[in-house]
């Protein structure tokens, strides 16, 4: 689904990933964990077609991000600590602007369907600036998923959340699991990131450090082991 | 086809937004308003002179309201990072320039229509009914020029810690040919100068106009990138 091969970022004179290596098939919900100005959202960013690499190649269904950028947008949603939203329109007016950028067929009926998955059903006329912070999280959860996308990017998505915000996240989250989406989660949080994960990555400097199965971690061996790995790395 | 759904919806987004909370428009209206007093009080609206200044006036209005626009075009998009939104969505990066243009445009068209016979009344300065159609094509065509500079450099500045002082810094000395341009065409007509006098001048703006329009649509992908 997604390959990246010698992923290079150069930000100034800083390096910011390092040739970085990476491939993740199609429905696997690989999480992310590094400290910060690792570089982990860069990556997210890069990979998320953002921003372009300084050097590498990034392959999104075998296809050359480079040639297809634009089409392979379609497949991307990304759910960031920043919600996308612009304050002064609606959230559905914000819905319809993002759903006519992405071609979203029959966009009324995905409007609601989205809008009640986060439960926001009795908001959606309200300007987005009246939103509570959870709320524009779940807006901006529903904005990402609105054309269905292939391969979901998380950066740090449970910032600021609160417990319901969180729930219905890690519902739409588990329901992407079972459609065998791709899912690609950056986070701090080592409950909520291994949840779901069948991947775990450690990113330290602009590297991956550590790049394995969930099936042989638990909870407490990530941290120690996420410990042992910075530590080693830096 | 897509191309333009994408434009008119980035339109519409921004005229939404707009017309809504009238930051933008509200702000550029006034500032022209002002302007335009003072050089009522600058200039006696009753001497001869009035007749040479008054095309250079009313440009140095346009522009001047026009920068506070193109100011907040890009700046507006960083609430909430909006910005990488935008990035995100499957279209040409054309159509995020063309979107935030015509947006642009339209403000200052707003501002134009309302300032102008504001200028005429205030300055008692008769715009002869035959010279109308040229004038509408000599103010189109260097706002349009003056627009797309503006929203190209808008973007590149954007990122800038000082963005708001920034931008005029770069866009004047880029846009002498567009106000050199509107200013000598719209004398020439206003003075009733035959229309070969003038024709040169919108030739130059054309060009110009032509180039710009072009420019972005190849640059405006690094623009974003950066």
């Amino acid at each position: 689904m997604i390959r990246a091969v010698g992923l290079t970022k150069t930000i100034g004179r800083k390096e910011i990933l390092r040739g970085i290596d990476i491939d993740i098939p199609s429905g696997q919900f690989v999480t992310v964990f590094g400290p910060n100005g690792a570089g982990k959202s860069t990556l997210l960013k890069t990979l998320a077609l953002i921003s372009r690499p300084t050097k590498g190649e990034i392959f999104i269904d075998s296809m050359d991000t480079r040639k297809n950028t634009d089409s392979l947008r379609q497949k991307i949603g990304v759910i960031s600590h920043n919600t996308f939203l612009y304050e002064n329109l609606t959230a559905r007016e914000n819905l319809e602007f993002y759903g006519r950028m992405y071609r979203v067929k029959d966009l009324k009926n995905r409007i609601f369907d989205v809008v009640s998955q986060v439960g926001l059903d009795f908001s959606i006329n309200d300007p987005v600036r009246t939103f509570s912070r959870g709320m524009q999280q779940r807006l901006a959860i529903a904005r990402a998923i609105l054309h269905d996308p292939a391969v979901l990017y998380l950066d740090e998505p449970y910032t600021g959340l609160d417990p319901h915000a969180i729930q219905i996240l890690n519902d739409v989250l588990s329901q992407l699991n079972l459609q065998k989406r791709t899912v690609f989660l950056i986070t701090h949080n080592f409950e909520e990131g291994i949840m779901m994960s069948d991947r775990v990555l450690f990113v330290v400097r602009g590297k991956i450090v550590y790049d394995g199965g969930r099936d042989a971690l638990e909870k407490n061996d990530l941290r120690s082991l996420y410990l042992d790995k910075v530590k080693g790395a830096a | 086809m897509h191309m333009l759904t994408g434009i008119r919806a980035i339109v519409q987004k921004d005229l939404a937004a707009e017309f809504r909370t009238r930051e933008l428009l509200s702000s550029m209206l006034v500032f022209a308003v002002l302007t335009i007093i003072v050089f009522v009080f600058a200039f006696d609206p009753t001497k001869a002179v009035i007749r040479q200044v008054f095309p250079g006036m009313v440009w140095v209005c346009f522009i001047f309201a026009a920068v506070l626009g193109l100011n907040r075009s890009f700046v507006s998009e960083k609430t909430n990072d909006c910005i990488t939104g935008l990035i995100l969505c499957p279209v040409d990066r054309s159509v995020i320039y063309f979107g935030k243009l015509t947006a642009n445009f339209i403000y200052v068209t707003i501002v134009e229509i309302v300032t102008l016979p504001l200028f005429a009344v205030l300055f008692n300065y008769k715009i002869p009914l035959q010279a109308v159609p040229a004038l509408v094509l000599v103010i189109f065509l260097g706002t349009l020029g003056f627009t797309a500079v503006g929203t190209f450099l808008a973007a590149l500045s954007s990122n800038a810690r000082s963005s708001e002082v920034l931008l005029p810094v770069i866009l004047f000395p880029v846009t002498v040919p567009v106000v050199l341009g509107a200013v000598q065409a719209t004398a020439a007509i206003l003075s009733g100068a035959l229309t070969a006098e003038w024709v040169s001048w919108v030739k130059i703006l054309g060009a110009f106009d032509a180039v710009f329009l072009v420019v972005p649509f190849v640059l405006f992908e690094y623009v974003l990138d950066m």
